[in-house]
């Protein structure tokens, strides 16, 4: 739809005349006093003088027209005339305006709405600087919080006899987030081994060992991107599912029926994302190492001419097990970091949809966050251990 | 019978209205006439396609077959641009307000304004308190998000919207579906009571047989794909089953007898 702005149009041009003679202001309106008319017959009546009148005579009889904005300007013409001490002896008006006038005058209070002064001054700087930072300490101190509940609730679901894992839900989730999301994780995989195998292969050139670039492809892949790449796109595809779900229940009062029931809401919903998330985002990381060597496998043998035997040969030198389970044991920890926010901001939505597009976004930026500060931390306790 | 109105009084006439949603025929040719300066409500069961009609009306649905004019304009063969002009001259209240949620009541109520005219921003803001205090909300509501107001709140800043450019033709779609007893009666009494000081023309979708009662001048049901028009009196004369379950079913005994 193109969007057209069109003109409102009387047909007959609303006429004022004001005139102050001998202490008497006189007042005639006419024509059609509509909204179309209101900005020209507000500036006029502006300019006019009526301040030093004793007496005011509003004749609006020849008036063809008026909305509500038009009865606004006479009544708030009357009413200043008012206040500076005007008597007001004459207020003629055409019968069919008369229970509109009525109606204005006893709903409207007639103080306009002074808007809000813009504050841009340091102290509401300060201000903002202070709240936005009480603000990020209240949600890091709620976010423990709710991984404290969390682990309490897996290890009483864990242990306790009298309750029990949603099983079912559990392998629901996994297939929702792993088995569904191999094509993508795939195919980024894919091309991220292509691209790191060329950059690798160009760079390496320069000193004439572009066979290490084998060496890069399988350490690079196996004990940083891949587990990093498929937890950055677990997070936009799964947290943010994960937060709108809960999000959308939250809104359709599905969390307080649960509630209400006698349902656990930790135990229902909660769990079951995590646990599958922890399930699933582990073999999908391996499933992403695998495809994304296969992606520099295609490209060395184009670009270098390494034959698949040559490049096993060479892989199985450079990595071991290690290399692989140093890349896999941080995935449990992204998918539980992934879970526990996409679930914690599921349940802070409030009962409106805007709130529920508002803290999806928020999730998945603390999500991704929060998974590289992880690996961050990887890196400095394996440097540590010396792995 | 009455004499046939002039078209020149009908705000509305729908001739031969055909939709079809979904494999379902919702309306099956029908006519109605809405007159100028009358509240017409439209009743009917669940699922009789009385939103569909408004929506129709307004343009939000375009209908398979069909005419519809209002104010004597065919609005299936207008360009843009007429449609736009038409617009200014009618206002819609959706069942649960639609108030713009990142817009404060006010703001919202400017929104048609600041599109349509040229206003200054002090007129601007005396037009919204205008509007807010004639629709009965209290002053302080001008500076509310609507995520801040109740549900009888929220239908009430969204009539203030419809009527911010003055329309001569006001949809009300579920007016007081939603809000207590006392809030809905006060709902009826502010419609009707705007209705004869701006001299509007209602086009009302409604459940409520306390609001048919107390504000329509005539009833249009929808039964069969059909509709039926008439004052209350004349359609309880009427011996179609469902007109006769609505308006004589405990509730709607209780509504027209008190």
């Amino acid at each position: 739809m193109k969007n057209y702005a069109p003109k409102l149009r009387v047909d007959n041009p609303a006429t004022l005349q004001t005139e102050l003679r001998g202490g008497q202001f006189r007042l005639i309106a006419g024509g059609d006093w509509l909204l179309a008319e209101v900005s020209r017959l507000d500036s006029e009546l502006n300019t006019s003088d009526m301040e030093h009148a004793r007496e005011a005579i509003i004749d609006a009889s020849a008036i063809t027209a008026m909305d509500s904005a038009g009865a606004w300007l006479l009544l708030r013409t009357r009413r200043a005339l008012e206040r500076g001490n005007t008597r007001i002896s004459e207020f003629t008006l055409p019968d069919r305006y008369i229970s509109l006038m009525e109606t204005m005058q006893r709903d409207h209070v007639g103080e306009a709405l002074e808007p809000l002064p813009p504050r841009r001054s340091f102290e509401d700087l300060l201000e903002r600087l202070g709240r936005g930072t009480m603000h990020v300490a209240h949600q890091a101190y709620d976010l423990l919080g709710f991984l404290g509940q969390v682990t309490i609730e897996t290890l009483e679901a864990i242990f306790s006899p009298r309750r029990e894992l949603p099983f079912r839900a559990v392998v629901h989730q996994v297939e929702e987030t792993g088995l569904t999301a191999l094509p993508i994780v795939g195919l980024l995989a894919f091309l991220l081994g292509i691209v790191l195998a060329y950059q690798g292969a160009d760079q390496l050139e320069r000193f004439g060992a572009q066979i290490y670039t084998i060496n890069f492809l399988g350490i690079g892949f196996l004990r940083e991107l891949g587990g990093l790449v498929t937890a950055i796109i677990v997070a936009g595809r799964s947290g943010s599912a994960f937060t709108a779900q809960i999000g959308t229940m939250r809104v359709n009062e599905e969390i307080d029926a649960m509630q209400t029931i006698g349902l656990n809401v930790t135990e229902v919903l909660v769990l079951p994302r995590i646990l599958g998330l922890m399930i699933s985002l582990p073999l999908l990381t391996f499933f992403a190492d695998v495809v994304g060597i296969i992606g520099g496998m295609v490209m060395t043998y184009f670009s270098l001419g390494v034959t698949i035997p040559q490049f096993m040969r060479i892989l199985g030198g450079a990595i071991d097990v290690n290399t692989l389970m140093v890349g896999l044991v941080k995935a449990p920890v992204f998918a539980f970091m992934i879970g526990l926010v996409g679930c914690f901001e599921g349940l802070r939505v409030e009962r409106n949809a805007a709130s529920v597009g508002k803290l999806t976004t928020r999730s998945v930026v603390e999500a991704i966050f929060l998974i590289i500060a992880c690996d961050a931390a990887f890196s400095i306790l394996f440097s540590i251990l010396d792995i | 019978m009455r004499p046939e109105p002039h078209d020149d009084d009908l705000a509305i006439r729908i001739r031969g209205l055909l939709n079809i949603l979904g494999g379902n025929t919702i309306h099956d040719h029908l006519d109605m006439d809405v007159r100028r300066g009358e509240v017409m409500g439209v009743v009917g069961g669940s699922g009789s396609g009385k939103s569909v009609l408004l929506r129709s009306i307004v343009g939000l649905i375009t209908p398979r077959e069909g005419s519809i004019e209002v104010f004597g304009q065919e609005t299936r063969e207008m360009n843009d641009e007429a449609l736009s002009a038409l617009r200014l001259r009618w206002g819609v209240l959706f069942q649960e307000g639609a108030l713009f949620s990142s817009h404060t009541v006010a703001e919202n109520i400017q929104v048609p304004l600041r599109r349509y005219t040229d206003l200054s921003e002090r007129l601007m803001n005396e037009i919204a308190a205008l509007k807010i205090s004639l629709v009965g909300l209290p002053e302080d509501a001008a500076r509310k998000f609507p995520s801040e107001l109740s549900g009888g709140m929220r239908k009430r800043a969204g009539l203030a919207r419809a009527l911010a450019l003055d329309p001569e033709l006001l949809f009300l779609d579920e007016p007081t579906a939603g809000l207590d007893p006392i809030s809905a009666t006060q709902f009826d009494e502010l419609i009707r009571n705007l209705q004869q000081s701006l001299g509007l023309t209602v086009f009302m979708v409604t459940h409520d047989i306390d609001t048919l009662r107390a504000t329509t001048d005539r009833i249009s049901v929808l039964v069969n794909k059909s509709i039926i028009v008439g004052t209350i009196a004349e359609l309880l004369k009427n011996d179609d089953p469902w007109i006769q379950e609505y308006f004589s079913g405990a509730r709607g005994r209780a509504a027209l007898n008190a």
